[in-house]
């Protein structure tokens, strides 16, 4: 699939959430944080996601570190970019729906 | 007053969800859900409303069972390809899935499974059909009921499908 194609509310929160280093867990709860408790992503759905954008490479799992036994992951320079694109589409289309509800 | 009892109860592939709903009616009533065998369910008491459960498809991977600990969630055990989870509900909501495309892929996975299995107790049925023991018909009608469990879960999936046309 082009990686132009829109991105799901899930993946638009979790790359957001994974500018810093983040656990499973932490991705969770920052999310719902950032969209003040609208979007909550359950544990099967990010855990799929992860192992998606791993693949795609948006972004990667960092090495466990001793004594820890949560995987961390980060956000790539490609994930940064797609970020990127995607704010500006869905500013075109905010942008979009903003005039055409003020005209009529 | 007991504290552990045990259930034998059938659930057909496609009735996953009923399922689910059952084991929260369960805690609901104060009964949670301690270990799971072949068509039995084994509980313990619990306060009612206690916990939350929740059930899915998902072959063995212990990564996954330490993921969903570390996001507070408790693994009860698992049967055949299934597993379950619980979780306290004051600790929060408990969902495995929380938009379409997952539980999309879920219902595919599942479905994979009906293939795989429904297949080779097709070829099976057919190659028995021709041995002495005539036993093939088993294996036949094993592969048509799996090909009817098949059936109702890609209905499920259709009608989520069609959904996901509009929504997210």
């Amino acid at each position: 699939m082009s990686d132009a194609m829109a991105l799901t509310e899930s993946t638009y929160y979790i790359l957001l959430s994974l500018m810093m280093p983040q656990h499973g867990y932490g991705i969770m709860q920052r999310t719902e944080e950032m969209s003040r408790g609208r979007v909550r992503l359950a544990a099967g759905t990010l855990y799929g996601a992860l192992n998606s954008l791993c693949d795609k490479g948006w972004i990667i799992q960092l090495p466990v570190e001793d004594g820890s036994r949560r995987k961390e992951y980060r956000l790539t320079e490609q994930g940064r970019t797609v970020l990127r694109n995607e704010v500006a589409r869905l500013r075109e289309l905010a942008d979009n729906g903003e005039r055409v509800l003020k005209e009529c | 007053m007991e504290k552990r009892k045990t259930i034998q109860k059938w659930f057909w592939v496609w009735e996953f969800e009923k399922e689910e709903n059952w084991l929260n009616e369960m805690a609901m009533n104060g009964w949670v859900l301690e270990s799971v065998g072949f068509c039995a369910y084994h509980f313990i008491r619990c306060e009612p409303g206690e916990y939350t459960l929740r059930l899915e498809m998902h072959p063995y991977d212990e990564a996954y069972v330490q993921f969903m600990q570390d996001t507070g969630a408790e693994y009860v055990g698992r049967m055949m390809m299934w597993i379950y989870f619980r979780k306290k509900a004051a600790d929060g909501a408990f969902d495995l899935f929380s938009d379409i495309d997952s539980r999309i892929t879920h219902l595919d996975k599942i479905g994979k499974m009906l293939t795989a299995v429904g297949g080779a107790n097709l070829l099976i049925g057919i190659a028995n059909t021709f041995s002495p023991a005539r036993l093939g018909w088993i294996n036949l009608l094993c592969a048509t009921l799996l090909m009817y469990c098949l059936g109702r879960i890609h209905g499920k999936k259709e009608a989520l499908e069609k959904e996901r046309l509009l929504h997210e």
